[in-house]
This record gives C-alpha cells, structure tokens and sequence, in this order.
C-alpha cells in the first residue's frame, strides 16, 4: 500500500506520468483518499503552471540595439574571414 | 500550439537557419527577434541577475552565429540555443567566486526524505495579485533556491526541456536530474503556498 511519504517521494514522477504503471495507479488511488495528498499534488501542479505562464521578460531598453550591434560586427568580420585573400597583381 | 502551426513555424525557422548558415545577416535578426526575450528570462533566472543576463545573451547569441554551422537540425534550434545559453549563465554564476554554492557537482542525492510542511489550498493566484506582483513572488521563491535545483527546475520546468535534454546539458545523470526536480518542485510549492494560500484553509500540514 502507498503510503504518503512514497507518495512525496514520487509526486513528481506521477506529474510527469513516468512512474511504472503499476506504481502509477496505486498513486492514483492514493489521492482519491488522502486529502493532505490531493492538496499537495494539486498546489504543486499550480507552482508549476505559474512558473510555465510567466511571460518572457522585456528586454532592458538598448539591449536590442546593442546585440545586433555586436552580431552586425561579428558577421562583418566572418564574412570577410570567408573571402579568399586578393591575388597579387602583376 | 497546434502541430500545424508547429511544423510551419519549424520549416520557416529552417529557411531562415540556412539563409544565416550562408551568411544572410536579415535572417539571423529574425532568429534573435523570435527568441532573445526567452533566453533573457533564462538566463536571469539562472544568473539573477540583470547586468549578467545582458552578458549572457549577446555572448549565446554571438557563439550560435559563430557554430551555426555545426548546427545540423536534429535538435530544435531553441534547444541548442538554450544549451548555450545554460553554459554561458553557468560560467557566469562559477566566476562569482564568493557564491560557494554555485557547484553543480555538488552531491546533494542524499537519502534525505522529501517533506511537505504548508498544507492548504489555493486558486488562481493571478486574480488576486498584478503581473508585478506576482513576477516579484515568483522571483523571490525561485531565487531562494540552490543554483543546482533551480537550474534543474528552469530547464524542465520552466524551458520545457526533456528528462534526457536536461541531463545532457548539464552533464548530470537522469538520476540526478530526477532528484533534484522533485526538490525544487516541492519546495518552490512550499514558499508559494505559504504566500498564496487563503487565510483559514490550513488543513493539517506536515506529511
């Protein structure tokens, strides 16, 4: 039988449904009748999915600019490395 | 996203990926357009800090450009990016010599049980708090954490990297990676439930 401590030790496998089956659906059971364990799968499923919403942050002001600056630089400098050197005239 | 916006947004990353390979500048702006506010986020998570993930960011996107030729495209492009960008962060984060618990080595698989202390539901957090205050918990509680779980967590959780992915760009075992998710889940849980839960709804705690 699962008891609450095994449940702890495998919330996160049974998120991500990677626990053996077997294993898996003594879980499942588990949670339809441990209330301290249902609260627990629940809150950290919401922590979870707070973290995966947050919006990727605006870039500080000039950051942009700056990046495409050094990117412009650097692809000058390979695209000239690419050229063949230029022949001696004769 | 459905799987046919998927797989048109995917042929349209390649177009572009081959149209910087031949030294197509344009294309590779669109690139950076299209993520350089994720890999910022990341690495701020990482490093949390501003000027650092400034650094991190042109450093990553200088080397892609600089290796997008052995890019071969098995990966997604984001992914390998990201790779990138992990290291960057990561070598950033060992150069603060006076922060002795930025190793990712270090053994922490200890057979020490996980434990659940604040027991207590809660809803929707966003209708309650502004998109700032919020930002600012998130970032309070991820911050709290280890480098070493919270990397782990960033990546899995947050980037949407696989068990394996994860544990290949940070040199760890499956194991390891495993381990140390399930710790920084239940204790981002923890700081998270204890300012987000509803006064009263304490149901027992510690299991």
């Amino acid at each position: 039988m699962v008891t609450c401590k095994d449940f702890l030790r495998e919330i996160s496998e049974f998120l991500d449904d990677r626990a053996d089956p077997q294993l898996q659906s003594e879980l499942k059971a588990h949670i339809t009748q441990c209330p301290n364990c249902w609260v627990i799968l629940d809150t950290t499923l919401k922590t979870i999915q707070v973290y995966k919403g947050m919006e990727p942050q605006e870039l500080p002001e000039g950051v942009h600019g700056q990046l495409m600056k050094a990117l412009e630089k650097r692809c000058a400098a390979k695209t000239k490395k690419a050229q063949p050197p230029p022949t001696a005239q004769k | 996203m459905d799987p046919i916006a998927a797989s048109a947004g995917r042929q349209d990353e390649n177009i572009l990926i081959e149209k910087a390979k031949k030294g197509d500048f344009e294309a590779y702006g669109q690139l950076v357009e299209r993520y350089e506010r994720k890999i910022y986020r990341l690495a701020r998570n990482i490093t949390q800090s501003n000027e650092d993930a400034e650094d991190v960011l042109q450093d990553a996107f200088l080397k892609a450009y600089e290796h997008l030729d052995g890019f071969q495209g098995q990966a997604r492009f984001y992914t390998w990016l990201v790779r990138i960008a992990v290291n960057e962060s990561l070598m950033k984060l060992r150069k603060r010599k006076s922060d002795r618990s930025v190793s990712l080595d270090e053994n922490i698989e200890t057979d020490e049980e996980p434990i659940a202390r604040e027991i207590a539901v809660w809803d929707n957090p966003e209708k309650q708090y502004s998109r700032a205050e919020m930002k600012q918990v998130l970032d309070e509680a991820i911050t709290s954490l280890k480098p070493i779980f919270r990397v782990v967590f960033i990546l899995r959780d947050v980037e949407e990297l696989s068990t394996e992915e994860t544990a290949e760009t940070l040199g760890l075992s499956i194991a390891a990676v495993k381990s140390r998710l399930l710790r920084a889940r239940l204790q981002l849980r923890e700081k998270l439930t204890r300012t987000f839960k509803r006064k009263g709804d304490q149901i027992l705690g510690y299991v």
